[in-house]
């Protein structure tokens, strides 16, 4: 984290994101913002506010407001990177990418593979992920079908330090990128299902990336390794500091980025640990976490003390009720109940 | 043309000599498209394909030599083997791997026309598809944003009659795929598309309003595959007399008939070495390394 010296600020995620577009939009002309109802005037600035105030700085060519056509949006992104222009495309929310996954994983995916590697694809996608009261078509965290494509990237960040550092690192990176975002912890709304736990974060002054492919430990611990991503590292938190009091010290580790996965931090705790609880909001059934899940197994079975568990999203299409949908999507509690199982 | 219906026929006995893997989607009728469109874009203008792109790679300046090494799946190939027929195409001239899925050029284009505008290159971009292309999503979508961003782009519809075994009067109510350009405020034109000199003034003419700003055009060049769709279609879903009807029209006759016969015998000729040579280029090339599969995933 940055020292305080530099100079920093305390930002929501999408403050954060707003300064990494804009920068990177001074720093390059090639790059630019594409979507729905991104910088109409009078409008709201992209689905979450992310846009806000930008069309008046960079105008309505660099700004482009497309019909509501996800396909169009993800191809004009895929033609123009591999023109050598560095596209942002907005998806408002992450169930959308369905409509564009032709785009997505015929085209960015493959175009540099398929052209013997004349072409790349500089391309971002930003889509907002995240089971919030709003049904089973606007609720989704559809992470996991893309970890599964060779040729794109992945990442989740969840505070607005690695946020921006991330979306700046995935707009000058030279292959498609697509960065989820969790639409409760854009602003502070998440707070309560946080934990209570502040989701601003400090942020320095002036330029710098974070590395796509490198994870975090937020917390250390001895006993047990928790990987978690979103709103469910927030809980992962809120369970870890729970069972401290208890004498039960979890290392919680947020990844980051899901594709390419950094094995070294997150297997090189398991190692030390000798458990592994995977949490997320996807679904369970091929979730990201079984591939980690996976790959702990493969790398570092000789140390594990206890069988690996996963704490995700039972496997149903998220419902509208606010008490249904507590009853498929990890809480605290459930965080709380497995590493207790595990430890027993 | 010439070369384009040689290098198919060659292809197409090699393949049946099992010297050629994968499957094939053949282009022997309608060169006509491919030349008379890709004849009127400069070098650094660009066309996207689709799953039957011999015709276009070769008409837009692939060399006869890396597109069969290609085919043949040689190391030396335009896209060094990881394309194959599908995805034959070379960025150096202006052509992406074709796109093999069915519309999906005409999504992808429009980002292509969009780099154009934003920098004012004035450079053109050409999207093949086919008629069944017009009953995708993707043709809608690109069609619409190109047109409301004005983006120079001209769509060309080779409508050959048939989407796979499916006649196109089966999948739409409206004959002319250039109908549907209309609803979106682009203009459209259908030409002969077996008549290379009538396909290459209407894409002079969408090209240089697409260059000037103009925006996009649609061109739906009325085709005929006289191949099956792929190497494996005994093409029972249609008439042998439709057949001879198209072939009266070959687009080599027609052109054909306005050379004399030493000329096209020398250029039967030539066409024929440039043959000989790209073949024994492509059998005389190395395999990939195995280890290339894993190459140009990421950049």
């Amino acid at each position: 984290m940055p020292e305080a010296s530099v100079g920093t600020r305390r930002l929501t995620i999408a403050e954060a994101l707003r300064e990494a577009i804009a920068e990177e939009m001074r720093r390059d002309p090639e790059v630019f913002l594409i979507g729905e109802d991104v910088g109409v005037e009078g409008g709201f600035g992209g689905a979450f506010g992310v846009y806000l105030g930008l069309p008046e700085e960079f105008g309505h060519e660099r700004i482009i407001d497309t019909p509501i056509s996800e396909k169009v949006i993800a191809g004009a992104a895929v033609g123009a990177a591999v023109m050598g222009m560095r596209p942002i495309a907005d998806m408002q929310y992450s169930d959308f990418l369905f409509e564009c996954m032709d785009e997505l994983v015929n085209q960015a995916a493959k175009l540099r593979y398929m052209s013997g590697g004349k072409l790349s694809v500089p391309m971002v996608m930003r889509a907002p992920v995240g089971t919030t009261l709003r049904g089973a078509q606007h609720g989704q965290c559809p992470e996991s079908y893309f970890v599964h494509v060779p040729g794109l990237k992945v990442v989740a960040p969840s505070d607005a330090y690695h946020a921006k550092g991330i979306l700046k690192a995935a707009v000058r990176d030279p292959n498609p990128v697509l960065i989820f975002e969790h639409k409760l912890l854009y602003g502070s709304k998440g707070r309560e299902a946080a934990g209570g736990l502040d989701l601003t974060a400090e942020v320095p002054d002036g330029d710098y990336t974070f590395p796509i492919g490198q994870a975090v430990v937020k917390r250390e611990g001895r006993d047990v390794t928790i990987v978690a991503t979103h709103v469910s590292l927030y809980r992962a938190l809120a369970a870890a500091q729970e069972l401290a009091a208890d004498g039960i010290e979890c290392e919680v580790i947020d990844p980051l980025t899901l594709q390419p996965l950094d094995g070294a931090t997150i297997f090189g705790s398991v190692r030390r640990t000798g458990r592994l609880v995977i949490v997320h909001e996807d679904t369970l059934t091929g979730g990201w976490g079984a591939e980690v899940a996976a790959r702990a197994a493969d790398e570092c079975l000789e140390y594990l003390e206890a069988p690996i568990k996963r704490v995700a999203t039972r496997d149903a299409p998220a419902p509208a009720a606010p008490v249904l949908e507590e009853a498929i999507v990890p809480q605290a509690r459930d965080v709380i109940a497995t590493v207790r199982g595990l430890l027993a | 043309m010439l070369l384009i219906r040689r290098f198919e026929e060659r292809v197409y006995r090699l393949f049946l000599e099992g010297e050629i893997p994968g499957t094939l989607h053949q282009y022997q009728g309608q060169e006509a498209v491919a030349v008379g469109v890709c004849d009127v874009l400069r070098r650094d203008d660009w066309i996207t394909s689709t799953h039957r792109p011999h015709g276009h790679a070769l008409a837009k300046g692939v060399t006869a030599r890396a597109a069969m090494a290609e085919l043949y799946g040689k190391a030396t190939g335009c896209c060094k083997g990881k394309g194959g027929s599908m995805h034959l195409g070379d960025p150096a001239v202006g052509m992406l791997p074709a796109i093999a899925i069915v519309g999906g050029g005409n999504t992808v284009v429009t980002g292509l026309g969009l780099a154009m505008k934003l920098r004012r290159t004035e450079q053109v971009a050409a999207c093949f598809f086919g008629d069944g292309a017009s009953n995708e999503g993707a043709f809608h979508e690109g069609l619409n944003f190109a047109a409301v961003e004005q983006l120079p782009i001209v769509f060309v519809c080779e409508n050959n009659l048939y989407g796979a075994s499916t006649p196109y009067g089966r999948v739409s109510l409206v004959p002319d795929v250039a109908q549907r350009a209309t609803a979106y405020g682009v203009p459209a034109q259908i030409v002969d598309g077996m008549d290379v000199l009538a396909v290459r003034a209407a894409c002079a003419e969408a090209v240089a309003s697409a260059r000037a700003g103009g925006g996009p055009t649609l061109i739906e060049c009325k085709t005929y595959r006289f191949t099956g769709h792929s190497r494996s279609d005994a093409r029972g879903y249609r008439t042998r007399e439709e057949e001879d009807e198209w072939s009266q029209r070959d687009p080599l006759v027609v052109i054909g008939a306005r050379l004399d016969e030493a000329a096209l015998a020398e250029l039967e000729s030539e066409v024929r070495a440039e043959l000989d040579d790209a073949v024994e280029f492509a059998r005389s090339s190395p395999q990939p390394d195995p280890a290339e599969a894993l190459e140009d995933i990421y950049a």
